[in-house]
């Protein structure tokens, strides 16, 4: 066995004081040689825990093999087997928790960095595109048309797979591009725009024709596309609708939810005011509250927008959190404020109805609850109150109404989400799947991409078998 | 999809119809609906209220006054261009029965937007007095089409230029006392439907206004449209436009509606200036 290399190579980031001023990717990807040195420490395991650990099955050591002989074309080839958006997972996935946590050399503090080594395999992918090998052909025309609702990660993975099957896909998506989260929710100095665009362009050159602009429940619901002649609808319409904190206050002008905030800056361009149309109000003293990625994304926005103070309110500790360690790093290198242990009691605003302050409790963790993390508990009358310009709140989703009250015979949870086999994706509804958030709560891009390629499968041996 | 302009008409020199191809949208629309509008690649996203459909022809007619940069930027439009995204039909549609007497009551370009929720409300059954008012006789338009759809119609003009002086709120007032009515809907400026949700309220004659708060994707993602309602928050992009008056918080509304009123000036003043270059 060769001797055990527990220098993993670190990621490459754009310096601190450049990042803070512009919106370009912070971490700027392995070397050459940094990928053949990291991909040299995988011990190839014949059993390999990693690949138990990803969510969609990925062969990992045998990329890593084929990128160590050299062999990018089939590095290439072997990813997209099973991941058909890897530059977007190996920037986005929290391989911490999955793939890079299996890893046999977790054991000795240093796994395999697999996420850095899946970006460079997708970043070679991109610049290399004459060198790329075409996927199998394609098995015979079904003539066998699916619809799928939505074209965030969910629906481009489902979409792709199916494309790859043979069937006639048509994606459904609500807004002007396409992309879903990808595109209005991660900022691009975690994940560039035009990654997301590369990997889209590449599930429409499977033949997926995407059709902006229609809100299925309205333009057509769900009864009308399987009435049109479409075998099978997979829905994945994704976050829906932000939860507030339903405190006073929480109406002043100032106050955002990170849906909106971030729908302005990635979706609209609002940082680029008044070069493009929709403004945005950053604020000089920002707080966020919420303690998970999208809190991180939204706080490092506004410190890249000048505001002086940004204040991240979490009522938990810092172990509870459960953003990414590489987020809350970065966001606390670019100067965010963890402002633990606290919990919003009211928004205060002026006469005009404009946010002024912000007040808090404090608060201790007691038992663990039911999710496992320690209770937090609110300390009577510790109260404090921080002058603040804007809030984000970023406390998460809850599914968005509009699918399922127009969808006859669609049974849902009583979280509002969809009642969906975990092990198919199949709903309570004849030829309908589900899959991402509207099916689980807000989660992961790569938990949504997993229901995706679990739909497909499903749907593919559902339709043979009907015929 | 290509959202060919198939129409256009200048209805007075500010309120611009576009008549657009968007067979799919015609097939659904309902009195009180919306699209969300995108002109160009730079563009902003703004809700308009849907004021006409033929689905027949497959088209969506929207009116709009010029206000900020889009629609400046959409009043330039002409017949075969394409609005670059058209999104609807958006919003629940305005309640629709037999109510006995209703009064329609409109300002300014929001009349485009009550003439099919009185035809409507018309087909229905009931019996329709329309109110429509206007700043000056100039800013008059669809007189008849309004006429069209109602049993009776009144028309106010603030300084007296056309028909009765006075504001909507003092025929409707009038109508209240005079008669009975069992429903009434205003759609116009925030201040007007205010205006007209207090004269109702002393009558107990439920009032049903269409709101319209900033959306940005105006499908219930962003929570950007958020009203109070009777003290509970709403989202007036899926939850709304049309909400009951006495129940809606009017400051807020008007307090969130004036958030970015800085950049819309700084946004018009840089239009203006690509469009009309110094020589």
């Amino acid at each position: 066995m060769a001797k055990i290399n527990l220098n993993r190579q670190p990621m490459p980031k754009q310096s601190l004081e450049s990042r803070k001023n512009n919106f370009d990717e912070v971490a700027l990807g392995y070397t050459p040689e940094q990928a053949l040195e990291e991909a040299s420490r995988c011990l190839q395991c014949p059993k390999p825990p990693c690949v138990t650990g990803c969510p969609v099955g990925i062969d990992i050591p045998d990329f890593i093999k084929a990128l160590r002989e050299h062999d990018m074309p089939e590095a290439t080839h072997i990813l997209k087997r099973k991941n058909s958006l890897p530059g977007i997972c190996g920037r986005v996935c929290p391989q911490e928790s999955q793939c890079e946590k299996s890893c046999v050399l977790t054991k000795k503090g240093a796994p395999v960095a697999i996420g850095r080594l899946e970006r460079y395999v997708a970043d070679w992918e991109r610049s290399h595109p004459e060198l790329v090998r075409k996927q199998g052909p394609h098995i015979d025309h079904h003539g066998k048309k699916i619809a799928i609702v939505g074209s965030g990660p969910a629906g481009l993975s489902c979409s792709a797979q199916l494309a790859q099957m043979g069937y006639e896909v048509t994606i459904f998506e609500a807004l002007h591009s396409a992309g879903g989260v990808l595109t209005y929710g991660i900022p691009s100095f975690r994940l560039p725009k035009d990654i997301v665009q590369g990997e889209i362009d590449y599930v429409k050159s499977l033949g997926v024709e995407i059709q902006l602009d229609q809100v299925i429940g309205k333009i057509s619901t769900v009864d009308d596309i399987l009435k049109n002649g479409y075998a099978a609808v997979f829905l994945a319409p994704g976050a829906g609708a932000p939860m507030f904190l339903d405190i006073p206050g929480e109406n002043l002008n100032g106050i955002y939810s990170a849906n909106e905030f971030l729908t302005r800056i990635n979706l609209m361009k609002a940082y680029l005011f008044p070069e493009y149309d929709t403004p945005i109000k950053t604020g000089n003293r920002v707080a966020v509250i919420g303690g998970g990625n999208v809190a991180m994304d939204a706080a490092r926005c506004t410190a890249r927008l000048g505001a002086e103070k940004v204040y991240i309110i979490y009522r938990r500790s810092r172990t509870e959190m459960p953003a990414r360690q590489e987020e809350r790093e970065n966001a606390e290198e670019e100067g965010v404020i963890f402002t633990l242990l606290t919990n919003p009691k009211r928004f205060i605003g002026d006469d005009h109805g404009k946010l002024t302050a912000i007040e808090l409790y404090k608060m201790k963790l007691g038992e663990p609850d039911d999710t496992g993390r320690r209770r937090p508990i609110t300390i009577p009358e510790s109260e404090f109150t921080i002058d603040i310009d804007t809030a984000i709140v970023a406390l998460g989703t809850k599914p968005n109404p509009l699918i399922p009250s127009s969808t006859t015979g669609l049974d849902l949870t009583r979280w509002g989400t969809v009642k969906t086999d975990a092990a198919t994706g199949k709903t309570s509804k004849n030829s309908v799947w589900c899959g991402g958030d509207m099916a689980t709560g807000a989660a992961t891009v790569i938990s949504a991409m997993g229901a995706g390629k679990i739909a497909a499968t499903s749907i593919d041996s559902y339709l043979k078998n009907t015929g | 999809m290509s959202y060919r302009i198939i129409a256009k008409e200048n209805l007075t020199q500010d309120i611009h119809l576009l008549r657009v191809e968007a067979p799919a949208m015609a097939n659904k629309a309902q009195a009180g609906q919306f699209t969300m509008v995108r002109s160009d690649e730079k563009g902003e996203r703004i809700p308009i209220t849907i004021a006409d459909w033929d689905k027949q022809e497959g088209s969506i007619t929207i009116v709009f006054m010029e206000v900020g940069a889009t629609t400046k930027k959409l009043a330039r439009l002409n017949v075969g261009d394409t609005l670059l995204n058209f999104a609807g039909p958006l919003g629940r549609p305005t309640e629709i029965k037999f109510f006995g007497t209703v009064v329609c009551v409109a300002g300014g370009f929001a009349i485009a937007t009550i003439v099919p929720v009185a035809r409507a409300m018309k087909q229905a059954g009931n019996k329709v007095i329309s109110i429509m008012g206007f700043r000056t006789k100039s800013l008059v338009f669809w007189e008849d089409r309004l006429k069209e759809v109602s049993d009776n119609l009144i028309i106010t003009t603030d300084d007296g230029s056309y028909k009765r002086k006075g504001l909507v709120t003092e025929p409707l007032e009038k109508l209240l006392e005079q008669d009975t009515i069992n429903r009434v809907i205003a759609i116009g400026p925030t201040t007007m439907m205010k205006a007209c949700s207090t004269t109702t309220m002393s009558f107990g004659v439920k009032t049903m206004v269409s709101l319209n708060p900033i959306m940005v994707d105006g499908t219930g993602m962003c929570g950007s449209c958020r009203v109070s309602i009777g003290g509970k928050t709403m989202f007036a992009c899926v939850d709304g436009p049309d909400f009951d008056g006495h129940a809606v918080d009017w400051e807020l509304l008007m307090n969130r509606q004036r958030t970015y009123l800085d950049e819309e000036r700084e946004s018009q003043r840089l239009l203006e200036k690509r469009l009309r270059p110094e020589f």
